[in-house]
C-alpha cells in the first residue's frame, strides 16, 4: 500500500514569534524553520507502517516556497521514499491546500494518507478533515494508535474526556496526535542518502486549482500583556492575596 | 441572516459550550438556531430550548450521531446548511472533527478557534499558540466558524424555544467500535472556575496524584496537566492544557512544578489569576503569574493546605 504523507514547513515550535509593528503578519524574516511538530510524527508513523510490511512505498508532499523542499528531505532522510513538491510564495488556506492534496492524491492513488492533526503556525485543525471530505473518503482524527488489517484501519483517537475507537474503511485520512509516536532522528548517512532520493517540483497551475485566499487578513496583533504579578514568601500569603483577589 | 449552532453534548447533557457559542452567534444575527447531533438525545434539546434568544431547536437523532462520527454529523449539519447564512461550533475535539468537513463541502473557507466577533464577517483568531490574535474577514456567502467557548459568556437560560425532529445521519465508511472515558466527579477541565495543574517536577502518577487530587478537591478545582506530565504517564492525556491540548480560562489557575513553555502558556493565559508554585525562581512561568511562590512543592503544598484550612476552605 502507498501512503502519502503532507507536511509543512513551520516556524521551529521553540522560537518565541514577533508580530510585525505594521501589525501585517508575524516576522519570519532571519527565523528558523522546521517541519511542523505533527508532520513528524505522520512521517513517523508511516516509516513504522513501511517497517512492519504494511506500506509499500512512502510519499512526502509538501506545498510552499522553494525551502519546503528541505522539510520534503527530513522526511525523506527519516525514511521517505520520494517527494513532491508544489511551489507557491502565496501561504495558502486550509480549503486550498486540501484542494492542492486532493488534486496530488487523484494522480498518486495512496491507499493512506497520514498527516499532522494541526500546523503550530495557523493552528487551524482543518486540513485533513477537509482534505477526506473532498475525497469522499472516510476520517480518523487525532490518532494515538493506529492498527492496519486488510482493507480497513482501527484508530484510537484522542478526544475530550477520553479515547475513542473507530474502524474506517482505507483508503482514508488518518491525522495523527502528539501520542501516536516519538519521531526518529534522521542520522547522517540517511541524511546523505536523502540527497540521492527523488522529488518532483510542480507548481500551482499543474493542478489547475484556485487558491485565491477567501479570507482577508486584516490585522495581525500581539496579544493583551499580562500586567506583572508578584511573588509571595508564604503560603498563607498566597491565600491572603487569593482571598482579596476573591477567587477562593 | 440566520445562524445555525450545533449544540456540544454527550447524548444526555448539554454542556456548557453550548451556551457560550449562543453568545457568540447572537452577535452576528437575532436569528439563532441550535441543532442538537445525538442519540436518545430528547433530554438535551429541551435543556438547549431554554437557552435565551433562541429561535428553535432542531434534533437530529440517529445510531451514528450518538457516537461523534464525523461523517455522519457533517451530514446532518450539511442537510440544514441551505437554510443559514452561518454555522457556529463550539472548538471541541468533537466539533473541531466535523466543522471543516462541513465547511469543505461547502466549498468555503473554515474559521477555526474565534475569540471575538468583531461584525458579521470579520472575526478575531489566535494563531502561534496563542502567541499572535489574527483578524480575519471572510468573503464566504456561507460561514462556518468554530468558537473558542472560553472567550465567552455563557448565555443566560429562561426562553422556551420550539424543538423540532429532523432526520439523523449514518457513518458511511466508518464504524465505531468503542471508547473508554476517564470517570471523574471533579468539574470538568474546559469549564472548571479554578483549574490545578501539575507539571513534570511531580516525578511519577501516584506522586501526582497524591500532591494534585487533594489540593483540587479542597478547592473544588479540575486537574490539568502540562505535556511532559502526560507524556510522562503521571496524568491521562485528557488532563492536557495547552495548544495540543485542552483551552482553559478559569478564574484561577494553579500551576506546580510547571515550567511554563510556549505551549502549556497558549492552553490557559487567558486565566483570570495564575499562581505559579515552582522551585526554579526563572521558570518562564512566573512572567505570567498574578503571583508566584518560589518553592518546593514537596513543602509548599502541605503549607497552602493547611493555609486554606485555617482560613476555613
Amino acid at each position: 500500500m502507498k501512503v502519502l504523507v503532507p507536511v509543512k514547513r513551520v516556524i521551529d515550535y521553540n522560537v518565541k514569534v514577533r508580530v510585525k509593528a505594521d501589525q501585517t503578519g508575524v516576522d519570519l524574516a532571519n527565523v528558523k524553520m522546521s517541519m511542523n511538530p505533527f508532520c513528524e510524527i505522520a512521517v513517523e508513523e508511516a516509516v513504522r507502517l513501511k517497517e512492519k510490511g504494511v506500506a509499500t512505498e512512502i510519499v512526502i508532499v509538501s506545498i510552499g516556497p522553494a525551502q519546503a523542499q528541505e522539510t520534503i528531505r527530513t522526511a525523506l532522510a527519516m525514511g521517505g521514499d520520494r517527494g513532491v513538491l508544489v511551489t507557491t510564495d502565496a501561504d495558502p488556506e486550509p480549503l486550498a491546500v486540501a484542494k492542492l492534496l486532493a488534486a496530488v492524491i487523484a494522480e498518486e492513488q495512496p491507499g493512506l494518507v497520514l498527516m499532522g492533526k494541526q500546523a503550530i503556525d495557523g493552528d487551524n485543525n482543518a486540513v485533513g478533515q477537509m482534505l477526506s471530505a473532498l475525497l469522499g473518503w472516510p476520517q480518523a482524527t487525532y490518532a494515538s494508535a493506529i492498527e492496519i488489517s486488510g482493507a480497513t484501519a482501527k484508530v484510537t483517537r484522542e478526544v475530550d474526556g477520553g479515547l475513542q475507537v473507530l474502524d474506517v474503511d482505507l483508503p482514508a485520512v488518518i491525522t495523527a496526535d502528539l501520542r501516536l509516536n516519538e519521531p526518529r532522528y534522521a542520522s547522517l548517512p540517511n541524511i546523505m542518502k536523502a540527497k540521492k532520493k527523488e522529488i518532483v517540483s510542480k507548481t500551482v497551475a499543474d493542478y489547475g486549482v484556485d487558491i485565491a485566499p477567501r479570507l482577508k487578513v486584516l490585522k495581525v496583533t500581539e496579544p493583551a500583556k499580562r500586567s506583572a504579578g508578584i511573588k509571595v514568601e508564604t503560603a498563607a500569603d498566597l491565600v491572603s492575596k487569593l482571598n482579596t483577589a476573591g477567587v477562593l | 441572516m440566520a445562524v445555525l449552532v450545533v449544540a456540544d453534548n454527550d447524548n444526555l447533557v448539554l454542556r456548557d459550550g453550548t451556551h457560550k457559542t449562543v453568545t457568540a452567534a447572537l452577535k452576528l444575527s437575532g436569528d439563532v438556531d441550535i441543532l442538537v447531533l445525538g442519540h436518545g438525545a430528547k433530554a438535551v434539546a429541551d435543556a438547549a430550548a431554554k437557552i435565551s434568544g433562541v429561535r428553535k431547536v432542531l434534533l437530529a437523532d440517529s445510531d451514528a450521531l450518538g457516537h461523534g462520527v464525523a461523517e455522519a454529523e457533517a451530514d446532518a449539519v450539511l442537510a440544514l446548511a441551505g437554510g443559514y447564512d452561518a454555522i457556529l461550533v463550539p472548538a471541541t475535539s468533537g466539533g473541531k472533527n466535523f466543522a471543516p468537513r462541513v465547511a469543505a463541502k461547502l466549498d468555503v473557507a473554515p474559521i477555526s478557534e474565534i475569540v471575538e466577533v468583531v461584525s458579521a464577517d470579520t472575526f478575531v483568531r489566535p494563531i502561534y499558540a496563542g502567541n499572535a490574535l489574527e483578524t480575519v474577514q471572510s468573503s464566504d456567502a456561507k460561514k462556518v466558524i468554530t468558537v473558542r467557548p472560553t472567550a465567552f459568556a455563557a448565555a443566560e437560560e429562561g426562553g422556551s424555544a420550539p424543538v423540532e425532529t429532523v432526520s439523523g445521519a449514518d457513518a458511511g465508511k466508518t464504524r465505531f467500535v468503542s471508547e473508554e472515558m476517564v470517570k471523574s466527579d471533579r468539574p470538568e477541565l474546559a469549564a472548571a472556575k479554578i483549574v490545578v495543574s501539575g507539571g513534570r517536577a511531580m516525578g511519577s502518577a501516584e506522586e501526582f496524584q497524591r500532591v494534585i487530587e487533594p489540593l483540587a478537591d479542597k478547592l473544588g478545582a479540575a486537574v490539568g496537566a502540562s505535556r511532559a506530565a502526560v507524556d510522562a504517564g503521571y496524568a491521562p492525556n485528557d488532563y492536557q492544557v495547552g495548544q495540543t491540548g485542552k483551552v482553559v480560562a478559569p478564574a484561577l489557575y494553579v500551576a506546580i512544578g510547571i515550567s511554563g513553555a510556549i505551549q502549556h502558556l497558549a492552553g490557559m493565559k487567558d486565566s483570570k489569576i495564575i499562581v505559579a508554585i515552582n522551585k526554579d525562581s526563572d521558570a518562564p512561568i512566573f512572567q505570567v503569574a498574578d503571583f508566584g511562590l518560589v518553592a518546593d512543592y514537596k513543602t509548599a503544598i502541605p503549607e497552602l493546605m493547611d493555609a486554606l484550612a485555617a482560613a476555613g476552605k
